[in-house]
Parts: C-alpha cells; sequence; structure tokens
C-alpha cells in the first residue's frame, strides 16, 4: 500500500490497470464534476439514444458540487459527496469508457463488477476537506446544465490533485482490506 | 420586559453562520491533534494532518470548511421576558440564513423533496424553539451536512432490549455507515421521550463539547464503552482503516412510555460545526 503515483487525463485501460488500492494518486489535466441530478440526465439522453454534453471516454467524472467561489477564486470549497446516490448510473457509464469516478464512501457490487470488467478505477478524495482540495483546482467552467446550480457539470483544470485508490481494477477494496487491518474486534 | 429588534436576530443569525461554516471548534481541533499522534496507520494519520491543514486554510481564508454547508438548523432558547419587537421572529431568522448564505459564499442545499429544485438561499431554516426564564436569547446555529446525515436512524427497540440493546444497535449502525459518513464522526444519541424527541435529543446531544461526559455515571461508562466499541472496528478516517473512527459519542436520556424504547442515532462528521452567541 501507499505507493505515490502520478497521472495527467485522459486515461488509459493500462493507466488504470498499475494502480492497486491503497495509492496515493495526484491527478493533473481536466476531470470533470457531476452530482446527482446530472448523471440522471446523463443516463435520460443514453437511454433517448441521444449524445452526451461530454465524452467520457478515457475521463474521470468528480461528484462533487462546490460552494460559490469567492471573487478572483476558480472555485468555492470542493471536496467530495457520498457515491452511492450515483450507483444506479455509474456502470453504464464506465462501459462507454469512463476510466475513474472520485468520491467518498462505498460502492454497490454492480459498479465494482463494471470496474474489472471494463478497466476503471474508483478514487477517493479526502471528504470534508473542501477548502485544500479547493487548491488543486486551478480553472473551472461550467459545461452543461447550469440551471443545476452547484450539480451543473463543470469543466475542471487540476494540478496535484491528491486521491487514493479505492477500488482498483481486480477488484480489491481499500475499505474492505483497511478496516479488516485494523480491526481489533 | 426586555425588547429585542428582529434586525438583532437577523444579524446574529447571519455571523453565526458565517463562523460555524469557517471556523471548527478548539475542542474538535484538539481531538485530530490527538488521533495525528495516536492513530497506528499512517493512512490514517496522514488523512488527519489533511483535516487539520483544511481547517487552518478555512480559518485563514475564511472559506468553508466543507462544500456541503448544510441545512441551517438552529436551537434557539426564548427567555420569557424577552419581548421581540420589529417583526415576525421565524422571518428574522430565515432573514439571517439567507444573508449568511449569501454574503458568506456557502452552498444552499435545501430542495424540494420529489422536484429537488433549490429553494435557492437555503431556507427555510430547521428551527427548534424552547421558551426559558430570563430575559435572553439564546441561539445555537448547527449548519448540518447531508452525508452524515443520511446515515442516521430513528429505531423503537422492544424495552427488554435495555441498555446492551441500545449500545448494539449503535455500534451497529455506525459499522454499517461504514466511510459514507466522513468519519471520524461524532455521535449524538437520544434515548427516551417518543419517536419524534428521541431525534430531537440525539440532534441536541451534537452540540456538546469533545470530551464531555454525560453528569449520570453510569450513562457515562456507557458512552465510553460504544466509543471504545467504535473504535474497534477498524474503519479508520475516511474509511481507509485505522482506530479513529469516532471522536466522541453523546447519550441524552429522558423517560419514555412503559411499552416503548424510543432510539434515534444522528451521525455527524467530523466537520462537526455549531456555534453558539447570546443576545
Ligand atoms: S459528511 Fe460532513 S464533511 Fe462529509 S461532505 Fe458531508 S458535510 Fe462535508
Amino acid at each position: 500500500m501507499s505507493n505515490k503515483i502520478e497521472l495527467t487525463t485522459p486515461l488509459s485501460t493500462e493507466d488504470v490497470e498499475k494502480l492497486n488500492i491503497g495509492d496515493k494518486v495526484f491527478l493533473n489535466g481536466i476531470i470533470y464534476t457531476g452530482r446527482d441530478a446530472a448523471h440522471k440526465r446523463l443516463i435520460d439522453l443514453l437511454n433517448e439514444g441521444k449524445e452526451l454534453p461530454i465524452d467520457v471516454k478515457g475521463q474521470i467524472i468528480y461528484y462533487m458540487g462546490p460552494s460559490p467561489a469567492k471573487p478572483g477564486n476558480p472555485i468555492g470549497s470542493a471536496g467530495p459527496t457520498t457515491s452511492y446516490r450515483m450507483d444506479a448510473y455509474a456502470p453504464k457509464l464506465i462501459e462507454l469508457g469512463m476510466k475513474g469516478m472520485i468520491g467518498k464512501g462505498n460502492r454497490a457490487l454492480e459498479v465494482i463488477e463494471a470496474m474489472k470488467k471494463y478497466k476503471a478505477v474508483y478514487l477517493g478524495a479526502t471528504g470534508g476537506a473542501g477548502a485544500l482540495i479547493a487548491k488543486s483546482i486551478k480553472k473551472a467552467e461550467i459545461v452543461a446544465y447550469e440551471d443545476l446550480g452547484p450539480e451543473a457539470i463543470r469543466k475542471l483544470e487540476v494540478e496535484d490533485f491528491p486521491v487514493v485508490v479505492i477500488n482498483d481494477t481486480k477488484g480489491n477494496d481499500l475499505y474492505v482490506e483497511g478496516a479488516k487491518k485494523y480491526s481489533k474486534e | 420586559m426586555r425588547e429585542v429588534h428582529t434586525d438583532e436576530i437577523t444579524n446574529v443569525v447571519r455571523d453565526l453562520f458565517m463562523d460555524a461554516n469557517c471556523n471548527l471548534g478548539e475542542d474538535v481541533l484538539a481531538a485530530f491533534d490527538h488521533a495525528i499522534e495516536k492513530d497506528e496507520s499512517p493512512v490514517a494519520r496522514e488523512v488527519m494532518k489533511e483535516l487539520k491543514e483544511n481547517a487552518r486554510i478555512a480559518r485563514e481564508e475564511n472559506s468553508p470548511i466543507c462544500q456541503d454547508t448544510g441545512l441551517a438548523v438552529l436551537f434557539v432558547e426564548l427567555g420569557q421576558d424577552v419581548h421581540i419587537i420589529g417583526g415576525n421572529f421565524k422571518d428574522a431568522i430565515n432573514d439571517g440564513v439567507r444573508q449568511g448564505y449569501m454574503e458568506g459564499y456557502l452552498r444552499k442545499s435545501a430542495c424540494d423533496p420529489f422536484s429537488r429544485k433549490n429553494t435557492g438561499d437555503n431556507t427555510p431554516a430547521i428551527i427548534h424553539l424552547e421558551i426559558v426564564p430570563g430575559d435572553k436569547i439564546k441561539i445555537m446555529a448547527v449548519p448540518k451536512g447531508g452525508g452524515a446525515e443520511n446515515m442516521s436512524r430513528v429505531n423503537m427497540l422492544t424495552p427488554a432490549v435495555g441498555i446492551e440493546g441500545v449500545k448494539d444497535f449503535v455500534v451497529n449502525r455506525v459499522k454499517e455507515s461504514g466511510s459514507n459518513p466522513c468519519p471520524p464522526t461524532v455521535i449524538g444519541v437520544g434515548i427516551g421521550g417518543t419517536f419524534e424527541r428521541s431525534a430531537l435529543l440525539a440532534k441536541k446531544a451534537l452540540l456538546r463539547k469533545i470530551g464531555d461526559r454525560n453528569p449520570d455515571p453510569e450513562i457515562a461508562k456507557a458512552e465510553e464503552e460504544v466509543l471504545d466499541r467504535i473504535n474497534k472496528l477498524g474503519i479508520g478516517p475516511m474509511g481507509y482503516g485505522g482506530n479513529t473512527t469516532s471522536l466522541d459519542i453523546f447519550f441524552e436520556v429522558e423517560p419514555c412510555h412503559i411499552a416503548s424504547l424510543p432510539l434515534a442515532v444522528n451521525i455527524q462528521c467530523h466537520a462537526s460545526r455549531h456555534k453558539e452567541a447570546i443576545i
């Protein structure tokens, strides 16, 4: 556990295959944000056979809705939201080539299976560290669903954005292994 | 009768929410330091250092600790010798919330339960009002985030399960919540009263300071025992594994119906934000 790795988006299958649970990864490049409401719209579009407003291939979606930016700052506080609310939508996007998700909290079995099958990873950002995480976001721009306010899809330019690998492409789970290691029950 | 103008109430509420969202309490920060020193897991210690650094940035830059700046929950103790002038008391509080969330660049998270349409200004506030003796108004502001709130539960236990049943339920709730409520958490436990009263007791328990024990020695012992059991679950900060799953747990106990044993567990994240003021 605990290798330090730098990655730049978009990610390839090889990029994510070399990651293991517990690895600390610093992300660079572009990542997109999306929460429940935006995910629902994306999946509705797919169900209607329409094109998505963003190409998810090789990309990472960060489950996050920021607080408003103060004048002069690209973004307000910007920590992760709880991921299970996106579980119903994630497998479809992984199938389309999405390579990573950033959030906090456990994922459903179907999501973990999809990550294994189509080679993607689930990355954890430190929940509640919104002021600190905002420091690694250099630019933010709304690219879809502006009417959703904090839930709009944003394109973020990040530098050394810190995450930890929670689910790798081999089906391992840091939440399970971490608790096992330190449990004294 | 002492007169208090609604403008003053509005201003105090506004300032409290801005302050609570940007400045974490000293008791919570001290608990972070303790974990940085004591947790066995290197990953856990690193997460705790990040949380400490995050709190420092938030305080210095006056930016919110967490982007989820919560629904605006208030506990108000209104002295019975206060006469409120200038307008409607509830409107004054909601105006304070509106102004605080606008001026403080705080996220507005209140929405319609079904259409999910945002109300736009984080109102309505959740106001718990109590009339008390005296001519002062005490206002406690608690911005409550969604992640930890979603892991909270009320359960009507069978009286026969007793305190052991209560302890088991609380430990299990924390275990099942896992990494979702942003551990290390603070746990408020309301025991007794009625269905809704237990939930209120659990929420109010979150206002206590870390390290503060229930005055009843039996209950205090139960708090310590449950905290110890929780921290042996291994969940750790952010669920990455470690010995710091909860920073503290607070039990509040009141009489209940002879047929019931209501129990509420209100989970609070490490962003355990609350501030109070007296007018
Ligand atoms: S649970 Fe608390 S710390 Fe975590 S995202 Fe929600 S409000 Fe922030």
